[in-house]
């Protein structure tokens, strides 16, 4: 699963982007981002509030309860600020 | 049209490529923003902004910014929708942004205008890093961004 981080949480996270065999168990983002917080104490930290953290799948906006398979691109990153 | 670009762009030559072409087109609005010389969520405190860096999701980006579009132009008849957003570094007094909406009459061209860059501010996935003196720091999300994109639900 290609796993993308962007703005405060890639910095946090010390990458921007994490090729990832994820435990067959982990089918949500909310699941994913449990599994996530356990790889480093930056991952915990990233995720500790995720009222700042917003999840797109395949580059569309979506809750914690949708569905992910490893053929997905998720990407992670506070609210946006652009314009 | 949607453009994401790093380069500059010329607002005169965009509205007058823009305006050409279509005898039906009665109004046109242009908003144009521009990178301020202050802390957004602390103005007249701390320092000043020397620059700022915006970073996005390429793709996404593009992605987004084309819902809003159509969702624009099914809102309202439209004859044309230009949004062009720049990233990367930018100082203080450079363009950013700029929504131009074409229609026959002024009322859809004002209101689409604004609701692009209301659904623009809350959709489209940039993020702003401004370099201070006293260091680099995140822009946060303001809730009165969120509330002015929510004047448009329906």
């Amino acid at each position: 699963m290609n796993v993308l981080y962007f703005a405060w949480l890639r910095s946090r996270i010390g990458v921007g982007e994490e090729i990832l065999v994820v435990p067959e168990s982990v089918t949500t983002t909310g699941a994913l981002v449990a599994w996530l917080k356990t790889r480093s104490d930056g991952h915990a930290q990233a995720f500790a509030d995720l009222k700042l953290v917003r999840v797109a799948v395949n580059q569309d906006y979506v809750g914690w309860d949708h569905p992910i398979t490893p053929a997905d691109e998720v990407a992670f990153f506070p609210p946006v600020t652009g314009g | 049209m949607i453009r994401v670009q790093a380069e500059d762009f010329d607002p005169g030559a965009e509205l007058a490529a823009f305006s050409t072409g279509n005898g039906k087109v009665g109004g046109i609005c242009m908003f144009l923003g521009l990178v301020r010389d202050y802390l957004g969520d602390h103005p007249g405190q701390g320092a000043g902004v020397n620059a700022m860096t915006l970073e996005h999701y390429p793709g996404m980006t593009e992605r987004q910014l084309a819902a809003v579009e159509a969702e624009a132009r099914d809102r309202w008849p439209l004859h044309a929708v230009l949004i062009i957003h720049r990233h990367g570094r930018l100082e203080p007094g450079e363009r950013i942004v700029l929504v131009a909406t074409a229609s026959s009459h002024r009322e859809a061209a004002f209101q689409s205008c604004h609701f692009l860059m209301d659904w623009l501010k809350t959709k489209a996935p940039f993020w702003k890093i401004e370099h201070t003196d006293q260091g680099d720091q995140w822009v946060a999300a303001k809730e009165a961004d969120d509330d002015a994109a929510r004047r448009w639900d329906r």
